[in-house]
């Protein structure tokens, strides 16, 4: 009998009757994430209730030396959610309650297994919303928000998931239910949680912080006949010291894809075009708006819309949100990629990312959050056609090497998971990778959590040397002189 | 240890070394020697060198004020990180910064300005460096729109006790890319290896700002039979956050529990005067008409409450328990005897608190709020500052929940404990 098996023998003491999936039919649901491509029938699924629950399973997970792997709604792009067929997945799909909703304070308090959107339904009544906004929010669940520090299209003004979240009430790899909270005296033990790609624990209870809605948005639609244009306007807007709360940019393939699949009508011959919004005190926006409006028609916009109501924006950001699926219309196949640049760096970037287009004989559609600089190029292929997958993935990475050579990142929100886990030494030295792994060992000693994910090659952690584990005597004691 | 040996083992590495004097003292501790670094390599050297020699090891940037933290259990070098005081890139078009550790917010600020741009903290104490800020976690009015330091780094380089260079993070705003040891370090005190550069997403600076600011006459009574500031607060504040004229900060400023306080709103944006007038339209009513609009801050604005030889306490606690928080400060000031002075932002949550009198005067005022913040209001209150004979009658950390992680975290990057030893929490 494996240790597996003696695992899963033991769970049904810990778990309701219908929380332990076995059946090799329905562990198949799980096999991947987002990334596709990337797949493994776990060894075994729980869906617990809460997280003594979740504590208990991470337990015999210890006892028995098997691994365990979280997820959320599975729609992780890296692999992170990728499972282990010699482990355990843990399902937060069960945990969907909305604990506490706090307005005064300006907080809520949720289980992991709730969407992002649930959130914001749950308070837009009163005015609140909360800001990390991915464009998966529909279904991606918040315990799957503070793995990645997901962002959305909003980050540029309002940050990331880090920014956003209070607190973290988390199983450890130990099986011990702790609080991080932002609040408490010492180290920034949650700001190194969120982020950490389901490798340092599992978040069971998250405490996020609520924004008031803004007064104003405004949405603008330029376009323009030349990705250089539409970038030379991104520019001019930050440097006339506007924070839009949100610059989208799509170049001409993508526009045809966004086309093709949702008709979302942009200006025809646009070879790029620029979603712009930005919200805030009524005052201030129609500064901005004045602004921005100048220097998109400075900058060669041959056309602007600007939406006039809530339908009017959904129209505008119909296209831009459909992007990623769309391109399936265009291509059978694609690669989602996910890095990031230098905002001034992203003229070069482009220009690079079109060399490799004609080297390689393969298609990339732009679509890029460009106020941050985080391009998402769709590599795209014809995986009926020998050999040309492999271009693509080369492409792909070869991307990324562009990135980096200007000072970029491998990714800005999607992850590292499995996917880029190979190439972060392509940005870290061994010494900066075994530093962030020091994080690791302190929590996860025998690296049970989510193995094998964001670092290439996990560090032996050992045990510390010559230390005295606990409080110093004397604090024992009493004696508050450390203190 | 043979301190010939260990001064040539210094002096060796090249690195600018001197022997301590009574003004490098560190909370009474006085080190051996002073190195003054250079660059993350020179750190990096120095510290192999303490690692070979078992020598403990504080940083420090602007070093005023390095008295004000726990003793450490021991203290051989001092690491002065004023020759780091560079700013080796401004991408102004990315609005990214990258700065040494010792180059001070002022300068910073001056160098940022040129380019019509900021850092959008407020750091209250003059001559702080970039890494003491990063270390101590300080900050100011602004957190309630920025956050603090952890949310404005981007990347970070540090060196561990061993010696070892790391980076997190890098010079673009999103990036996700490996854990955030910038977030790790932020707060920690110096205790898990000294940070020898910083990177930081900037903002425009503003393009004109204003101030409201109204002053209850009214002391907070201790019964509230009167229609007392905190009541007034409790109407007003929620007013004002609620709003959609999205303050950049909400402080308040009370000197003496006995009498009056203030409350100073800032709005930022080319809209900023007009923002102001309705803010003003909108405080002036509950606050009792008072209001005014300004260009200039109050003269409180962005300052500690406390001067050098005070106890500071730091409290943190959700902002609809703070107009109930005020009335137990009062209570509390007369029970111990202690003199408290306020101030700090009614809309994050946070705020500072100089206090007067005698050690146990101060042991009587810290302990009566501490419980009913933490007991209560689930606040907690941390000792930032103070004088030696208080400080022995006070714990300074309070309640931190995950305290057994962070020992844990402390014995993986410093597992000798010579990394500014004991001023921590819980002896970290
Ligand atoms: C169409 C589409 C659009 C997207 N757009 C965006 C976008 O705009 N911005 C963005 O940032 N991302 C985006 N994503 C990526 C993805 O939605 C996010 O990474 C999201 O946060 C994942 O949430 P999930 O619940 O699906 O997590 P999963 O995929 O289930 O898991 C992701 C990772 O989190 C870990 N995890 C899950 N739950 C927990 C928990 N409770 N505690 C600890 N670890 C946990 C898993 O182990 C895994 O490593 C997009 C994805 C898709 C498919
Ligand atoms: C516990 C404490 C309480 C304080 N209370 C007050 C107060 O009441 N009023 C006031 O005006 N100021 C106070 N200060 C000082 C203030 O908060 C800032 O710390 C100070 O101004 C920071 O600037 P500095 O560059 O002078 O840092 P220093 O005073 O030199 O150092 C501050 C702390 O940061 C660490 N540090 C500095 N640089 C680095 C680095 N590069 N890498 C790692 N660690 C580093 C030091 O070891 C030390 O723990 C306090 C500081 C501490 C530590």
């Amino acid at each position: 009998m494996s240790e597996l098996e003696r695992l899963t023998a033991r769970l049904a003491a810990v778990l309701p009757p219908d929380a332990v999936i076995t059946d090799p039919v329905r562990l198949r649901t799980y096999e991947c994430d987002g990334l596709t491509h990337h797949r493994a029938t776990p060894g075994v699924v729980v869906l617990p209730e809460g997280a003594e629950q979740i504590a208990a399973v991470v337990r015999l997970c210890g006892e028995h030396g098997v691994p365990f792997v979280a997820r959320g709604a599975g729609t992780g792009l890296s692999g992170g959610a990728l499972p282990r067929t010699d482990g355990v997945l843990i399902v937060t799909s069960r945990m969907r309650r909305i604990v506490e909703i706090d307005i005064p304070n300006r907080r809520a308090v949720v289980e992991p297994g709730v969407t992002n959107l649930a959130i914001t339904e749950a308070v837009r009544g009163q005015g609140y919303y909360y800001a990390p906004d991915p464009s998966s929010q529909q279904v991606c669940s918040i315990g799957g928000n503070v793995a990645e520090n997901s962002g959305g299209a909003h980050c540029l003004k309002y940050g990331f998931t880090v920014n956003h979240v209070l607190a973290a009430e988390i199983v450890t790899p130990d099986g011990e239910i702790v609080e991080l909270s932002a609040q408490d005296p010492g180290y920034d033990l949650l700001g190194a949680f969120i982020g950490s790609e389901g490798t340092l624990g599992i978040a069971t209870k998250i405490t996020v912080r609520l924004s008031r809605a803004p007064e104003a948005v405004t949405t603008l639609l330029a376009a323009f006949t030349g990705i250089e244009a539409g970038g030379h306007a991104v520019s001019a807007i930050i440097a006339a010291g506007v924070v839009p709360a949100a610059i989208e940019m799509m170049d001409a393939l993508a526009i045809e894809a966004a086309e093709a699949a949702v008709h979302c009508r942009y200006p025809a011959g646009a070879g790029a075009v620029l979603v712009v919004e930005l919200d805030g005190p009524r005052a201030e926006v129609e500064h901005q708006f004045a602004a921005v409006e100048r220097i998109c028609r400075d900058s060669g916009a041959f056309e602007i819309r600007v939406a006039a109501s809530a339908e009017e924006r959904a129209a505008i950001w119909k296209g831009r949100k459909s992007a990623f699926a769309a391109v399936g219309r265009i291509s059978p196949a694609y690669i989602v990629q996910d890095g990031v640049v230098p905002r001034t760096a992203l003229p070069r970037v482009l220009a690079g990312i079109d060399r490799l287009q004609e080297e390689y004989g393969i298609r990339v559609a732009n679509v890029f959050h460009a106020g941050d600089g985080n391009l998402h190029p769709l590599v795209l292929f014809d995986d009926s056609v020998p050999g040309e997958a492999e271009r693509a993935e080369a492409v792909s990475g070869r991307i990324l090497d562009l990135c980096v050579e200007h000072g970029g990142s491998i990714t800005g929100e999607h992850g590292v998971g499995v996917d880029k886990a190979r190439y972060m030494p392509r940005m870290f030295t061994g010494d900066d990778l075994d530093t962030m792994q020091l994080v690791r060992c302190a929590f996860d000693p025998r690296g049970l959590a989510n193995p094998g994910k964001v670092f290439p090659t996990p560090r032996l952690c050992g045990e510390v040397p010559g230390v005295r584990r606990g409080a110093h005597p004397l604090v024992e004691a009493g004696l508050a002189e450390q203190f | 240890m043979d301190t010939r040996d260990v001064g040539d083992a210094l002096e060796a590495t090249g690195v600018t070394v001197r022997a301590a004097g009574d003004g490098d003292e560190v909370a009474g501790v006085r080190p051996r020697w002073v190195a003054l670094p250079e660059s993350a390599e020179e750190i990096a050297v120095v510290m192999r060198v303490c690692a070979a020699h078992d020598l403990a090891a504080v940083a420090t940037g602007g070093g005023t004020k390095l008295h004000w933290g726990a003793k450490p259990d021991r203290c051989d070098v001092l690491v002065d990180l004023c020759c780091l005081n560079r700013v080796p890139e401004h991408a102004a078009g990315d609005l990214v910064v990258r700065a040494q550790a010792g180059v001070t917010v002022e300068a910073l600020a001056r160098a940022l300005a040129e380019e019509g741009q900021e850092l959008a903290l407020d750091v209250p104490v003059p001559g702080t460096t970039v890494g003491g800020l990063l270390a101590t976690g300080i900050a100011g009015p602004r957190r309630f729109r920025h956050g603090t330091a952890r949310d404005l780094l981007i990347g970070v380089t540090v060196v561990l006790a061993d010696g070892t260079i790391a980076k997190s993070g890098g010079k673009v705003v999103k990036n996700v890319a490996g854990y955030d040891l910038g977030k790790l370090f932020t707060g920690s005190y110096g205790t898990l290896g000294i940070i020898a550069d910083a990177t930081f997403r900037l903002h425009p600076l503003p393009a004109a700002r204003a101030w409201v600011t109204a002053t209850v006459e009214r002391p907070v009574t201790e019964t509230g039979q009167v229609m007392s500031a905190a009541d007034v607060l409790l109407t007003a504040v929620p007013a004002v956050t609620e709003s959609p004229l999205e303050p950049s900060a909400v402080e308040i400023d009370w000197p003496d529990v006995e009498g009056p306080c203030t409350v100073a709103i800032l709005v930022e944006g080319a809209a900023a005067a007009e923002r102001g007038k309705t803010l003003c339209e909108l405080m002036g009513e509950p606050m009792g008409g008072t209001a005014e609009v300004a260009e200039e801050p109050p003269p409180w604005w962005n300052r500690l409450p406390s001067s050098d030889d005070d106890t500071l306490l730091e409290l943190r606690i959700g902002v609809s328990s703070l107009p109930h928080l005020l009335p137990v400060m009062r209570q509390a000031a007369d029970a111990s005897g202690a003199r408290p002075a306020i101030r700090g932002s009614l809309a994050a949550g946070t705020l500072h608190i100089g206090l007067r009198g005698l050690p146990h005067e101060i042991a009587g005022f810290t302990g009566l709020v501490r419980d009913d913040a933490e007991g209560m209001f689930g606040g907690r209150v941390v000792v930032l500052a103070a004088p030696p004979e208080a400080a022995r009658r006070l714990d300074r950390w309070g309640h931190a929940g995950a305290l057994h992680l962070m020992r844990r975290v402390k014995e993986r990057f410093d597992p000798d404990r010579r990394l500014s030893p004991g001023r921590f929490v819980g002896g970290i």
